[in-house]
C-alpha cells in the first residue's frame, strides 16, 4: 500500500450512527421525502429553481440553463453536498414537439449516500446548447459526446465534442431525435452505397493524421482519400 | 507519470508437492538468501516530444480489443504518447428502437447489449420498469432475481478472467472458466430455455419460475465452484509472469476513479468502496451477507484481484439465496401487466379483455419517470425511462457501465508500453454490445 493512499468510501459522510441504506419499498408516485439538496440549491441559487419534483421518490430539480454550471459546481465541491460521482448526462425529447427539451444530469453523493437529478429544459426553436460539466467531472466527456451526437445539443466548454457512436461524416441529422425516422433519413439504397464506399479503418481525423509526420509527404490524392475514409486499395 | 512501486510474493507451483499434497509453491524469483524478489513495475519511460512518432492503429478487428474497439495510438518508441479510442461500430440504436416498443418487448433487447449479463439486464429493466408502473414484485420473484444477478455476475467474471488470461498468455484458467460458465448456461436453459440471450424477467414477475431440478443444479454448483476458484487463484495469483504483465498498468487514483465516473471494479480496485447493492440497495440486498471488495493500488492487478474475490462473493450470496427461497407466486397478482391464466381467456370476460388489452395496446405506466442502476459485472448500469402515460417509452436511456470506464483508457494507458495496453484494456472489462449500444 502506497503512503499517499486514501480510500473513498461511500457513505462516509453520514457517520457510523446513520441508518444502513435500504431498498426503497411502496414508493409513491408523487410526493414522499425529498433529497434535502434540492432545498439547499433552492436557498443557495435564488431564482435559478424552475420547479423540483419528487416522482417515484427521486428528487428532479429543473434549474435555469444560464446557471446550471454553477449550480453542479457547487453541488460537487460544496462540503454539505458532495456531489462527486456523475451517473450519467442525457437528454429526453418528448412525443409532444411543443414541449422543451430536457438535459438530464444524474449525480450521486458517495459520501452522502444521495441521488439527485438536474434538469435543464432547451425550447425548441432556439439553439439548442447547455454548458458542459467536463471542467469538473473528467466522466462527462463521452457522456456529451454522445448527447451531442444523437440530439445535436451542443455542450459549450466541451474540448473535444465530435461524434462519437455515428461516424463524422454522417450527414442524415440527429438520431434520438422524435423527427428522426427510424429507418433513418437517407433511403436503404444509399444508406448501402455510403456503407460499402466506407473504409473505417483508413478513417482518422484530421488531428490524427497531424500525429504521424509522415503523412506530409504522402501523395495528395492518397491524403485526400485518408482524411475521407474512402476505400483505398481497389 | 510516477509507477507506484508494490510487492507482490511472486510464486510458480512448478515442483514438487506440499505436505498436504498440493504442488509446492517455491519462490520463481529469489534473491541470494532465498527469499521472494518484488516485482516492480515496469519503467514508464518519459515520452520525448521532440522524437518523431509514430501512428499506430489497433483494431477494429483485432481479437485483443475484445469487440470492435479502435484504437489509435501515438507512439514514442513503445512507449505510448496519446490514445484516442474509437467506437460505434457496433452501434444499433437501441435506445431508439425502445421508444417504438411496448415495455415487455424492450427486455429482449437488454439482453442484446451486454450479452454476458443477460440475466442481470432483465432484471434491471424489470426493476426500472416496476417503478415507472408502481407495481411491488413478490417474495420469490424477489429472491430467484438475485439468483438471476449473481449467476450472470459470475458468467461475466469468468468470461472476463478467461480471455483476460489469453491476452495476457495463459491459456488453461480459459478452459476452466468456460467450462463453469457452461454450467451456469445449462441452469438458465433449464429455467428459460435460453442461454445467452434469456429474457428472463417480466414486468411484474419472471417469464419462468425456477424448476426445482435447475435449483438442485444450483445447490451443486455453489457447492463445487469454490474449489475452482481456488484452482485458478492458485495457478494465476502469484505467478510470475502474470503478476509481471498485470501489477503496475493502468494506476487510477480513487480521486480520479470518481472523477472519472468508473464504476464496478474498476472503481472498486482504485479503492472506492462503491457498491449499489451496498449504498443504494435494491433486491433487499441489504439481508443478504457479503463483503465488497476493494483494492488499494487501482492497477490491472488489483482489478483481477477484486474479480476474483467477488466470484466468491456471488457464490455466497447464491448459498444464501437458495437457503431462503420462499414458495409462493412469482408474479404479482395484477392484470394490469400480467396476463391472467391463459386456460381463463376463453371462459372468464375479464380475462379475456385483459388478454386483449394487454396484447393488443400493452401496459400503460402512469406519466412519470424512473432511473434505477443496479451492480452490473461491470458498474452501475441504469435504465433511465421516461412515460408520457401511452404505452411504450418516451425515452429510454441505458447507462452502460463499460462505456464510461472505457472513456478512461487514454488516461490509463499514456505512458505505458504498447503490449501494455492490451493488458490493460483487457482489465477493463468491456463489452462492445453495450458500449455501442
Amino acid at each position: 500500500m502506497s503512503d499517499s493512499f486514501t480510500p473513498v468510501v461511500a457513505g462516509s459522510a453520514l457517520g457510523s450512527k446513520a441508518a444502513p441504506a435500504v431498498t426503497p419499498k411502496n414508493i409513491p408516485n408523487r410526493g414522499g421525502p425529498a433529497n434535502p439538496s434540492a432545498q439547499a440549491i433552492a436557498q443557495q441559487f435564488a431564482g435559478a429553481v424552475v420547479r423540483a419534483d419528487v416522482i417515484w421518490g427521486e428528487t428532479i430539480v429543473v434549474v435555469d440553463r444560464a446557471r446550471v454550471h454553477d449550480i453542479i459546481q457547487w453541488l460537487h465541491d460544496d462540503p454539505s453536498q458532495r456531489y462527486d460521482y456523475l451517473s450519467d448526462v442525457t437528454a429526453v425529447e418528448f412525443r409532444d414537439l411543443e414541449q422543451p427539451i430536457e438535459v438530464v444530469w444524474q449525480l450521486r453523493s458517495l459520501p452522502y449516500r444521495r441521488f439527485l437529478r438536474v434538469k435543464v429544459l432547451l425550447e425548441k426553436g432556439a439553439t439548442l446548447d447547455v454548458p458542459s460539466v467536463w471542467d469538473i467531472y473528467k466522466g462527462a466527456d463521452w457522456l456529451e459526446r454522445e448527447c451531442y451526437d444523437m440530439f445535436g445539443i451542443t455542450f459549450t466548454g466541451h474540448p473535444d465534442l465530435r461524434r462519437l457512436l455515428m461516424w463524422e461524416q454522417y450527414a442524415e441529422g440527429y438520431p434520438l431525435r422524435k423527427d428522426f425516422p427510424l429507418r433513418g433519413r437517407f433511403s436503404r439504397s444509399e444508406q448501402l452505397r455510403q456503407a460499402l464506399a466506407a473504409n473505417p479503418e483508413a478513417r482518422y481525423s484530421k488531428e490524427e493524421l497531424s500525429i504521424a509526420d509522415a503523412f506530409e509527404d504522402l501523395p495528395a490524392e492518397m491524403k485526400r482519400r485518408l482524411a475521407t475514409g474512402e476505400r483505398t486499395g481497389e | 507519470m510516477a509507477t507506484k512501486k508494490r510487492t507482490v510474493e511472486v510464486e510458480l507451483s512448478t515442483t514438487g508437492l506440499d505436505a498436504e499434497g498440493r504442488p509446492k509453491r517455491v519462490p520463481f524469483v529469489v534473491d541470494e538468501n532465498g527469499a521472494p524478489v518484488a516485482v516492480e513495475a515496469p519503467p514508464s519511460i518519459e515520452p520525448d516530444l521532440d522524437a518523431e512518432h509514430m501512428l499506430i492503429n489497433i483494431g477494429p478487428q483485432h481479437p485483443a480489443t475484445h469487440g470492435v474497439l479502435r484504437l489509435v495510438l501515438e507512439l514514442d518508441g513503445e512507449t505510448v504518447v496519446r490514445c484516442i479510442p474509437h467506437i460505434g461500430y457496433l452501434h444499433c440504436g437501441f435506445e431508439k428502437i425502445g421508444e417504438y416498443r411496448q415495455y415487455n418487448q424492450i427486455i429482449p433487447w437488454t439482453d442484446r447489449e451486454d450479452y454476458l449479463n443477460s440475466p442481470g439486464n432483465n432484471v434491471a429493466f424489470a426493476l426500472g420498469a416496476e417503478r415507472l408502473f408502481g407495481i411491488e414484485m413478490t417474495e420469490r420473484c424477489k429472491v430467484l432475481r438475485v439468483m438471476a444477478c449473481e449467476m450472470s455476475r459470475i458468467i461475466s467474471h469468468l468470461v472476463w478472467l478467461g480471455t483476460t488470461c489469453i491476452d495476457i498468455g495463459a491459456f488453461t484458467p480459459f478452459l476452466w472458466a468456460f467450462q463453469q460458465r457452461e454450467r451456469i448456461y445449462n441452469i438458465l436453459e433449464a429455467w428459460i430455455g435460453a442461454r445467452l440471450t434469456t429474457t428472463l424477467t417480466r414486468v411484474g414477475g419472471m417469464g419462468a419460475d425456477l424448476p426445482d431440478a435447475a435449483l438442485e443444479h444450483l445447490a451443486a454448483f455453489v457447492n463445487g465452484f469454490p474449489k475452482v476458484v481456488d484452482e485458478i487463484d492458485r495457478v494465476v495469483t502469484r505467478n510470475g509472469i502474470w503478476v509481471g504483465r498485470t501489477v503496475g498498468l493502468g494506476v487510477m487514483s480513487p480521486e480520479e476513479a470518481v472523477n472519472y465516473g468508473l464504476s464496478g471494479p474498476m472503481a472498486r480496485a482504485s479503492g472506492v468502496a462503491f457498491d449499489v447493492r451496498k449504498d443504494f440497495p435494491y433486491l433487499d440486498y441489504e439481508t443478504y451477507d457479503f463483503d465488497v471488495p476493494v483494492g488499494t493500488n487501482g492497477d490491472v492487478y488489483d482489478r483481477f484481484l477484486v474479480r476474483m474475490e467477488e466470484l466468491r462473493q456471488s457464490t455466497r450470496i447464491l448459498e444464501q439465496a437458495i437457503k431462503r427461497l420462499p414458495d409462493g407466486p412469482v408474479n404479482v397478482d395484477d392484470h394490469r401487466v400480467i396476463l391472467p391464466p391463459k386456460s381463463k381467456a376463453t371462459s372468464d370476460m375479464e380475462s379475456m379483455i385483459h388478454h386483449f388489452k394487454q396484447v393488443m395496446e400493452g401496459p400503460r405506466p402512469p406519466i412519470g419517470e424512473s432511473y434505477v442502476a443496479l451492480e452490473s459485472p461491470k458498474g452501475e448500469k441504469g435504465y433511465y425511462m421516461v412515460s408520457d402515460g401511452s404505452s411504450k417509452p418516451v425515452r429510454w436511456r441505458i447507462r452502460p457501465p463499460s462505456f464510461v470506464n472505457l472513456s478512461a483508457i487514454s488516461r490509463m494507458v499514456e505512458g505505458h508500453l504498447l503490449s501494455d495496453v492490451i493488458a490493460i484494456n483487457a482489465s477493463i472489462d468491456i463489452v462492445m454490445g453495450e458500449i455501442d449500444r
